[in-house]
């Protein structure tokens, strides 16, 4: 727990959040399994899995919107697990916005403040609406605007309560793709600037990647693996993780020796090194796994320490880049893609090298299952 | 579908496009014709007649119930200055019985409308029993309340033996048994608009009113009702307009001395009295009053979707 001192300049910005040992059932179904997670004050924290993950029922729990089965909840230290939602210094911005449609966009935003009796409500709700660049729609009934005005009055509602922890269930889930690419970058400019901790609740790993300091990836009601998003992306430490977040080459092996910290796996006759502090464990049968963009494909020759070679079966241009499969035999089909800069690219039916660094290794358990997290809605 | 050429506007349809919209058109006068008519035959000659038959005189030394047509606008004085506390006391009556149904009415529609959601079967038993008392006679069940409220029945014992009535007193013949039978008879109208209103309240706004520090009780004030509000307008319309005209629960649950409404006091001009003239002033005096009260109160508390 944090001392006094911190937590006095905690509240400021925002405060530590604690879960311990939450778990959520729903009659036989459990969302949620002895779930621990602390939040540090201050952060964009995602959490990101699959629906019906559990994700959306732990923001749910931390609004007070639903009570856990067993666990407790901390906010600054202050425990809220019995205290309802509106007891709660929390706000959420809801996936379906949830505004009062009988309201003005002004008192929609003045809502929250009022409830806590602010006598500066108007004015903070305004400056809330000038944040969001809606001043000039204060007048007006949420109907009469646009999915994303919608947002940034639902966003608007919640910041201007400045509370602990703004809960963030979805938000950009209902708006098309370049709005959205727009609202993450407003979103995290927000949260730089206010500074107080968000949760961003997604199933969009992109975003998720764009946002948050901090990525908890979810599966099954349990948090798969927590980390910066570069540390998770570089260094998944499950199949489902590897999979999910990104694309990841996963090939089955047993691991035959081990030279200085560097592990040599053979993979259906072929070597291939990884460096021990990047694999979940050391000795018997493991998966191996790159991503895509760390091989180099090539018809003259290697250019990595891990070669293998194998037979283009699929093309696919896409711009930038051009992105192949590979069957390599007796390990599977392997994929990798090429920045087009004017070379001339492999052809289905063409024996292609493909080698990678050993430092881009990473290794699994070999109990993975290497389809996990595969196309996950 | 026109343009504008330097002949003039030429219509650009071709004759089968002109003679297709007009038979369009026509279906429309056909489909509201039946309507219209039995309107006219049933609800605006009547109203003339009314208007007409509330002006006519008695000629001199005619015999009951002989009037002739003529223009006596002091038939309205003559029944107003008799009859102004039965009208009045019909509208005290009426409004009350609106406030009672409504505060008994909206939380038993808020029970079923949004309470029990999610358990379909309840909700609809206690919708079937909602409706229920429309299956049964308005008089039998008004008679029935007489039963209810009898002196040696359950509900007048209980208060008698709890003080809270005198030993000899009455809960039948009294204002109080008129204005309890119009709140039963006409609850199911205040109880139904508000239900399906409340059928179409989105739950997550309680969610986010709640996330925003609102205790439940705001919750209710500044959003359940606010948002319900379509439905309450409704009910307390449908409510008191008929109770206001009403006489069957005066008659049968009234005594002669103080529960005495506008209703009874048409029926009897009409049927007992037969001074045809006075009992026309009087039922255009409560049509044009309920048309008057009714509009003030759209006026000020309207929504958009009635207006």
């Amino acid at each position: 727990m944090t001392t006094l001192a911190t937590r006095t300049e905690t509240t400021a910005t925002g405060a530590d959040l604690h879960l311990s040992g939450i778990t959520k059932r729903f009659s036989s179904f459990v969302a949620v399994k002895d779930l621990d997670l602390v939040v540090p004050s201050g952060t964009f924290f995602a959490l990101l899995g699959p629906s019906g993950c559990g994700k959306s029922t732990t923001l749910r729990m931390i609004a007070g919107l639903e009570a856990p089965s067993e666990g407790s909840i901390s906010i600054g230290g202050q425990d809220v697990t019995a205290l309802a939602s509106h007891q709660r210094p929390v706000n959420t911005v809801f996936q379906s916005y949830a505004l009062f449609p009988h309201m003005s966009v002004l008192e929609n935003v003045a809502f929250g403040l009022k409830r806590k009796k602010d006598k500066q409500a108007m004015e903070k709700a305004r400056a809330g609406l000038d944040l969001v660049e809606l001043g000039h729609l204060a007048n007006r009934k949420p109907i009469q605007l646009s999915g994303g005005q919608q947002q940034r009055v639902a966003l608007a509602r919640a910041l201007v309560n400045r509370p602990q922890v703004l809960l963030l269930d979805e938000p950009l889930g209902a708006l098309d793709m370049k709005l959205r690419r727009q609202m993450q970058l407003e979103l995290k400019n927000i949260q730089t600037e206010v500074g107080l901790t968000f949760i961003h609740v997604t199933h969009d790993q992109e975003e998720a990647m764009t946002m948050a300091d901090v990525v908890a990836v979810m599966n099954g009601g349990r948090i798969e693996q927590m980390g910066p998003p570069r540390e998770l992306y570089e260094l998944p430490k499950t199949a489902f993780v590897a999979n999910f977040l990104g694309k990841s080459n996963l090939m089955r092996g047993t691991v035959s020796g081990n030279d200085a910290g560097m592990l040599s796996v053979m993979v259906n006759g072929q070597a291939i090194l990884l460096p021990a502090d990047r694999a979940v464990q050391a000795s018997g049968e493991v998966v191996v796994g790159v991503r895509p963009e760390k091989i180099t494909i090539s018809r003259e020759g290697y250019a990595g320490e891990n070669r293998l070679s194998g037979t283009v079966v699929d093309v696919s241009f896409t711009g930038t880049t051009t992105e192949y499969l590979v069957e390599v035999d007796g390990i599977g089909t392997l994929g990798t893609f090429t920045q087009n800069r004017g070379q001339q690219p492999a052809a289905e039916g063409d024996t292609v090298y493909l080698s990678w660094e050993a430092q881009h290794s990473f290794g699994l358990a070999g109990a993975e299952h290497e389809d996990a997290g595969v196309d996950q809605p | 579908m026109t343009v504008m050429t330097k002949k003039g506007i030429v219509d650009l349809r071709s004759p089968e496009e002109i003679r297709a919209e007009r038979r369009k058109g026509r279906t429309g006068v056909y489909l509201i014709a039946p309507g219209m008519l039995v309107l006219a035959l049933f609800f605006a000659l009547p109203v003339v007649v009314l208007l007409a038959m509330s002006l006519y005189v008695k000629p001199e030394g005619g015999e009951i119930g002989e009037f002739v047509p003529g223009f006596e606008i002091g038939n309205y004085a003559t029944v107003l200055a008799a009859y102004w506390p039965e009208l009045l006391r019909s509208f005290g009556f009426a409004l009350i019985a609106t406030v009672l149904a409504l505060l008994i009415g909206f939380p038993m529609a808020y029970l079923v409308a949004v309470r029990l959601r999610e358990k379909t079967l309840l909700q609809g038993i206690l919708l079937v029993l909602l409706i229920a008392p429309f299956f049964s006679s308005f008089i039998l069940r008004t008679q029935a309340w007489k039963q209810i409220l009898a002196d040696e029945g359950f509900i007048a014992q209980t208060l008698k033996f709890l003080a809270i009535l005198p030993a000899d007193g009455h809960l039948t013949a009294t204002p109080f048994a008129v204005v309890a039978g119009l709140t039963y008879n006409f609850l199911p109208f205040m109880v139904l608009p508000i239900y399906a209103n409340l059928g179409r309240l989105d739950t997550r706004l309680l969610e986010a009113s709640g996330d925003l520090y609102a205790s439940p009780m705001t919750s209710f004030f500044k959003v359940t009702l606010p948002m319900s509000a379509p439905g309450v307008f409704a009910g307390t319309l449908l409510t008191f307009i008929p109770a206001a005209g009403d006489y069957v629960n005066a008659a049968l649950l009234g005594n002669n001395r103080n529960t005495t409404m506008i209703g009874q006091i048409i029926d009897s001009r009409f049927f007992k009295v037969i001074d045809y003239p006075g009992a026309s002033a009087l039922s255009f005096v409560l049509m044009v009053s309920i048309l008057v009260l009714v509009t003030i109160y759209i006026r000020r508390f309207g929504t958009k979707e009635l207006m």
